[in-house]
């Protein structure tokens, strides 16, 4: 690809941008969010229609003015989001919509899907629902059907988010598999290390402009990072969390004694100070995220008392979290957080809203207002206030959902994952925020998978394993290797029960 | 004038169908617009659209309200209404002499029928989760039947002066009194939008329930609420339809009108799977229906033949409305509007003009 171009009204989202994919290797594409990855493999897989440019394929000049015919070109994508279809049969989504005609030979198609399947070295059999696999199955049979379009480049759009350690490696494994097959990959991913366990070559996008192409194995990560974020990096090196001022004798913010819920949290107690920013920490699935819901009132509370400086509250619905001051940032943006076909401005400014009440709407010029203000605050990318948040990138929607809570001046602000799928930019911005914050005298709770970013921002990390907390580390144990002999030991001297 | 326009992009719809159905009636006869004055009222084409609609235009709000916060649509509506203009036939006849007071209770006992009916099928949506159609197929099944028993006999009639002023016109003023009920409550709507804020709980819970809760929106509540409305709409439509008609007629009271609601939310640019929505759209959609039946008509069409030609106009209307011909459409005004923009400003200045068209203002402005 030589000089892509593509704009979109009011924004160039790539310009004059060159990309080359040889034979048999695997290419990492990087970038921030808005960096213009996503703009450019549509371009490549027909999803978008260039503005300028040329696109050779083998030599061949190429246009394609629809996915389709990229497809029969031999170009498969796989995307974050696994698009196939979880109550049919692993065999029915390698072929579905790709054997002609209404009649279907069920035999041939398994028998063809058992030698794809052994052939790529996928644990799954033909004839069990798609469903019953796991994650990364899911993901490589996405791969398998790619690859049986007799592929010469696959895109991987962030295949591992959702995958954990074991199961990227099974997915390596098939891209090695594969790459020694004579096929391109181009991979996208915000894991770094993924990034050097994996690629061959690095391509670096930045504002729609390439920044360059590298040989991975002569790129340092911290070059690379640098590339990427182009003068962004030294915040984040210069990251200085804020220690709470707060000493025992005072009472805590928010309080709660044996508070469980009906995800299966077991009661726990737990506590957080004025201007105190901590952290659970533990595996997936170690009930992290169900026990900022439990606090939010998000699952429904079974038991357990709860006490806001001190005094005892009753919180059942998030509503009365709300009113009383605490914020939480779900975990799950698209399906908590973000109104989709809502404007930025109404998404902003929902949740004082709902604390105003229902008999006191903002006039249009207030709520303008609200939203240019916080617009402004975190430097969110957005045409005009009135643009539906869906159109926004993943990590300008997470800072409209952040920017409605700070909105409401939550007391305690619960941030889950707020990190997650957004772009390292992004995620240094999120992370001073939070210590702005704390210095500012809110308490948080950061919840992250990445440790590292707790452990950047945290004064005190709060240990889970199995819904239950197991440990708490403190100023000097906040290591990643003390946060895994805990997990791994399943418990220190403090119990916090 | 360019905001303007951007603000009635989503009106673009049902404005350019009325614009159609206009053209066709002025072609048909160029006296389309003229107004005569019978028994100091004003009859002719506009005012009978008017008068003829009120009771779609008052249902398809509420629909609108029912589609956006529960994705689904209430059937029901014109068994609601049946039942709930009975409960006020039955008043209104075994008292007396009828009064002003005596309709006014009538009307009131009616409106609280109207909620009883409204919370019911919201209670199966909101907290048994039923489908709203399927929810709202228990009453449209039984409610005729329930009217029936209300009133007791076929057809009682409602033979005092003062229906007959609700149903026609009160004398001395030039406006059918239906046209003016309905933009009483057009007003009405209005300012409940504009004193609450029931726009954004709905569109929330509509788009993304779950979101919604966890911003202290309560969705079942908010949808409980809709049907709520619904039922208040149903009533008030009831109450216009009877006093219209002279009768109760249990069987026949606004039949099927809820094809006709439903058409309207959709014509007014709304999507029935819920989220965002335009009252003003499904209002014009209200109004384009009743100006599509009488167009019909006035191009005599066999009356047999009436519904064969609606179900074509409506088919080619959707397919005009449809996702992907919009798409197409947007990007053609794309063009358009980056060749020329001056040129895009007098194109949005016709359709604007008709938005002055509800709520029986055209009539005013003969006075």
């Amino acid at each position: 690809m030589t000089d892509i171009s593509k704009s979109f009204p009011g924004v160039k989202a790539l310009d004059g941008v060159d990309f080359k994919l040889r034979k048999g290797e695997i290419h990492a594409l990087m970038g921030e969010n808005g960096a213009g990855k996503s703009t450019l493999i549509k371009v490549i897989t027909g999803v978008y229609e260039k503005d300028a440019g040329i696109i050779t394929l083998q030599g061949e000049p190429i246009h394609f003015k629809a996915p389709e015919e990229a497809q029969n070109k031999g170009i498969g994508t796989v995307y974050q989001e696994i698009m196939l279809c979880p109550n049919l049969t692993v065999a029915e989504n390698m072929y579905i919509g790709r054997r002609c005609g209404a009649l279907v030979n069920w035999k041939q198609m398994n028998a063809d899907a058992v030698q794809l399947l052994g052939s790529l070295g996928i644990p799954a059999s033909p004839t069990q629902e798609l469903s019953s696999c796991s994650l990364a199955v899911q993901q490589m049979i996405a791969i398998a059907r790619a690859v049986d379009m007799d592929c010469k480049i696959l895109i991987l759009d962030e295949p591992t988010s959702s995958l954990d350690e074991d199961e990227v490696q099974k997915l390596f494994a098939l891209m090695r598999e594969l790459k020694e097959r004579g096929v391109g990959i181009i991979f996208i991913t915000h894991f770094l290390e993924q990034v050097y366990e994996i690629s061959d070559r690095i391509t670096v996008l930045r504002n729609g402009k390439l920044v360059g192409e590298y040989e991975t194995s002569s790129l340092s990560q911290f070059d690379l990072i640098a590339k990427m974020l182009g003068n962004e990096l030294e915040d984040i090196t210069k990251l200085k969390k804020h220690e709470p001022v707060a000493t025992d004798s005072t009472v805590p913010v928010f309080e709660c004694i044996g508070l469980s819920s009906a995800k299966g949290v077991k009661p726990f107690n737990f506590s957080i100070q004025k201007g105190e920013v901590n952290g659970f920490a533990g595996l997936l699935g170690s009930g992290r995220s169900e026990s900022a819901r439990a606090i939010f009132a998000a699952d429904k509370v079974t038991g357990g008392e709860v006490k806001m400086k001190g005094k005892q509250v009753r919180i059942k619905t998030p509503l009365h979290a709300i009113q009383h001051g605490i914020g939480y940032l779900p975990e799950d943006r698209k399906d908590d957080g973000i109104i989709a076909d809502l404007s930025v401005r109404d998404n902003i400014v929902l949740t004082l809203q709902v604390l105003k009440g229902f008999f006191k709407p903002f006039s249009m010029k207030q709520a303008q207002a609200f939203a240019e203000e916080y617009i402004e605050k975190l430097n969110i990318k957005t045409p005009t206030p009135n643009t539906p948040i869906r159109s926004l990138s993943g990590g300008n929607q997470q800072k409209v959902i952040l920017a409605r809570w700070l909105l409401t001046h939550p007391e305690y602000l619960i941030l889950d994952e707020p990190t997650r799928g957004i772009d390292v930019g992004t995620k240094v911005e999120i992370q001073k925020l939070v210590i702005k914050l704390a210095a500012e005298g809110m308490s948080l709770t950061f919840i992250s998978s990445e440790i590292d970013e707790m452990l950047r921002t945290c004064s005190r990390l709060i240990v889970m394993k199995d819904r239950e907390i197991i440990g708490e580390l403190k100023g000097s144990e906040l290591t990643e290797n003390e946060v895994m002999r805990v997990i791994a030991q399943g418990g220190k001297t403090v119990c916090a029960n | 004038m360019r905001k303007l326009i951007k603000n009635f992009s989503h009106l673009f719809l049902p404005l350019s169908v009325m614009t159609l159905l206009i053209i066709i009636n002025l072609i048909k006869g160029a006296d389309y617009f003229r107004i005569t004055m019978v028994n100091g009222a004003f009859y002719g084409n506009i005012p009978n659209i008017l008068f003829g609609a009120s009771e779609l235009v008052i249902l398809s709000i509420g629909m609108t309200l029912v589609t956006a916060a529960s994705r689904g649509q209430d059937i029901s509506i014109g068994e609601s209404a049946t039942i709930t203009s009975a409960v006020f036939v039955m008043y209104v006849l075994q008292a007396g002499e009828v009064t002003l007071l005596t309709i006014v209770v009538g009307f009131l006992l009616s409106c609280v029928a109207g909620l009883a009916l409204g919370a019911f099928n919201g209670t199966l949506v909101s907290i048994f989760k039923v489908q709203p159609m399927v929810a709202s197929l228990i009453l449209f099944t039984g409610g005729r039947s329930i009217a029936f028993m209300i009133d007791g006999k076929l057809s009682p009639i409602l033979a005092n002066d003062i229906s007959n002023k609700i149903g026609t016109v009160i004398p001395g003023f030039p406006i059918q009194t239906p046209i003016i009920l309905t933009a009483v409550f057009i007003a009405l709507v209005a300012v409940v939008f504009k004193t609450t804020t029931l726009r954004l709980y709905v569109e929330s819970v509509g788009i993304n329930p779950n979101a919604a809760r966890l911003n202290g929106i309560n969705p079942k509540k908010v949808i409980f609420v809709t049907f709520l409305i619904m039922g208040f709409c149903s009533a008030v439509a009831g109450f216009i339809a009877v006093n219209k008609a002279g009768r109760h007629d249990s069987v026949n009271l606004l039949k099927l009108i809820m094809m006709d609601a439903i058409l309207a939310v959709a014509i007014g640019g709304n999507s029935l799977g819920g989220g965002k929505f335009s009252i003003t759209g499904s209002i014009i959609g209200a109004y384009t229906i009743e100006m599509l039946n009488r167009t019909l008509l006035r191009l005599e069409i066999e009356p047999a033949m009436i519904k064969v030609f609606k179900a074509i106009f409506i088919i080619i209307l959707m397919v005009v409305a449809s996702p992907v011909v919009r798409v197409h459409i947007k990007k053609t005004m794309d063009k358009v509007r980056a060749w020329r923009t001056p040129a895009s400003q007098a194109k949005g200045g016709a359709p604007l003009y008709a938005t002055n068209e509800p709520a029986g203002r055209a009539g005013k402005k003969e006075e």
